[in-house]
């Protein structure tokens, strides 16, 4: 492999997001849009607006996840009782019924996950606002691993789904989707989406100015 | 094909001249270490398998109830659809439809999608009805598909639902299981970049 040592954005080309052709222009500055000859997506240098929408998605997230965990997400009606839970009194029951396992994989899947994905989003925004020349590669694989993880956020909602579905044993228990439900995965689109906003060329513009 | 390609590391924005690589190799970024491209063997032919695999389990895990639940003289089974429509039915509109979108819809419109594009491609031709926006639109759906997450779901339900009554795993829940692991097979063994050149030289 013949290294490079010019970024896209030095010689004025752009690499399409979509298909990672290597395209001719600059079409830094608005007049008009720039389409990928092979694949017809737009073309930008960086993604557009890349940290002012992932900041507002990390904020929107932020604040959907309070909801998310201080909401039950379901609703057990047991022979006329009701008991509601949250995610978190869900993981106290595994730890109290000896399921540490399942425990573990709801609490790292439905609390870790999403929180974590939050801070480290946070921690790449401000590093890149403030142009920080601090260890460029970890920091992209940093947003590697949030953009990876992020889909297992997942795994609660379904557990619902497949819960509601299966719980209807005529009067002797239903289960119901609850309020706390709907924000948990308004915390996982939310964050899918913030970290799809989130450009990490954008981490290695600012180490560029440094380099010669 | 040529011989060799101008590629920007689609993380980090440096440029490379990249050789044709050989078989089974993998082309790293040297600064920021994202994967720039993978020559994956036979990917089209293996790709397509995959893809038709996945396609026919893909009906058989949903035509089936994949758990059924038994508790006393009463049994609930349930499909993977049934979850939806309760959920709509409950008003939990929003997320019946995402549940729908992540572990219905997408998987299936991915796995016809490509079927669609390397079916022509396999024959030497090109797909009728514009294949780059197929396979663009394809491409940007791959982080929405989640069925994997949803298998997590199904055992975590199980051993949740073990207390409460009898919990029979369904036809379903098997093809479903080997279903993940044909998705992942068709994912890794398709190369993108290859798509790509072939959509662009036909055209």
């Amino acid at each position: 492999m013949k290294e490079g040592f010019a970024t896209a954005l030095e010689k004025s080309l752009i690499g399409c997001h979509s298909c990672h052709l290597v395209c001719q222009g600059t079409a830094a500055h608005g007049q008009g849009e720039m389409i990928c000859p092979r694949c017809g997506s737009v073309l930008h240098q960086r993604k557009p607006h890349s940290l002012s929408r992932a900041w507002a998605l990390v904020m929107a997230a932020f604040i959907f996840y309070i909801p998310a965990m201080v909401l039950p997400i379901t609703t057990v009606i047991s022979l006329g009782k009701a008991q509601s839970d949250t995610i978190m009194s869900g993981v106290i029951y595994f730890i109290h019924t000896g399921m540490w396992p399942i425990a573990l994989v709801i609490f790292i899947a439905s609390v870790f996950v999403p929180l974590a994905k939050l801070f480290i989003l946070t921690f790449l925004l401000i590093s890149v606002q403030r142009k920080w020349q601090w260890r460029p590669k970890d920091r992209t694989s940093l947003y590697r691993i949030t953009e990876a993880i992020g889909r297992w956020s997942m795994t609660d909602i379904y557990v619902v789904t497949i819960l509601v579905a299966l719980v209807k044993l005529g009067g002797l228990a239903t289960i119901e989707a609850e309020a706390g439900a709907i924000f948990f995965a308004a915390v996982v689109v939310t964050t899918m989406f913030a970290a799809m906003s989130f450009d990490p060329r954008l981490i290695w513009d600012s180490v560029e100015t440094n380099y010669e | 094909m040529s011989t060799a390609s101008t590629i920007a590391c689609h993380e980090c924005d440096l440029l490379y001249e990249l050789p044709v690589l050989p078989e089974g190799s993998v082309a790293k970024c040297s600064r920021c270490g994202a994967v720039l491209q993978r020559h994956k063997r036979d990917s089209l032919d293996r790709t397509l398998s995959w893809t038709i695999a996945g396609l026919i389990l893909f009906v058989v895990a949903n035509s089936f109830p994949f758990l059924a639940l038994k508790s006393g003289g009463l049994v609930r089974e349930t499909t993977l659809i049934t979850g939806v429509v309760e959920l709509y039915n409950e008003d939990m509109r929003s997320l019946a439809v995402l549940v729908f979108l992540t572990s219905i819809l997408f998987p299936v419109v991915q796995l016809a999608g490509m079927l669609y594009l390397l079916l022509p491609l396999k024959v030497n031709r090109l797909p009728w009805w514009k294949p780059a926006l197929v396979f663009r639109f394809i491409r940007s759906l791959q982080p929405w598909g989640m069925m994997e997450v949803f298998m997590v779901g199904i055992l975590v339900s199980m051993v949740k639902l073990a207390k409460m009554a009898k919990v029979v795993p369904g036809i379903a829940i098997f093809s479903f299981a080997i279903l993940i692991f044909v998705l992942a097979a068709a994912a890794s063994s398709l190369d993108p970049h290859l798509v790509w050149n072939r959509l662009e030289l036909d055209s």
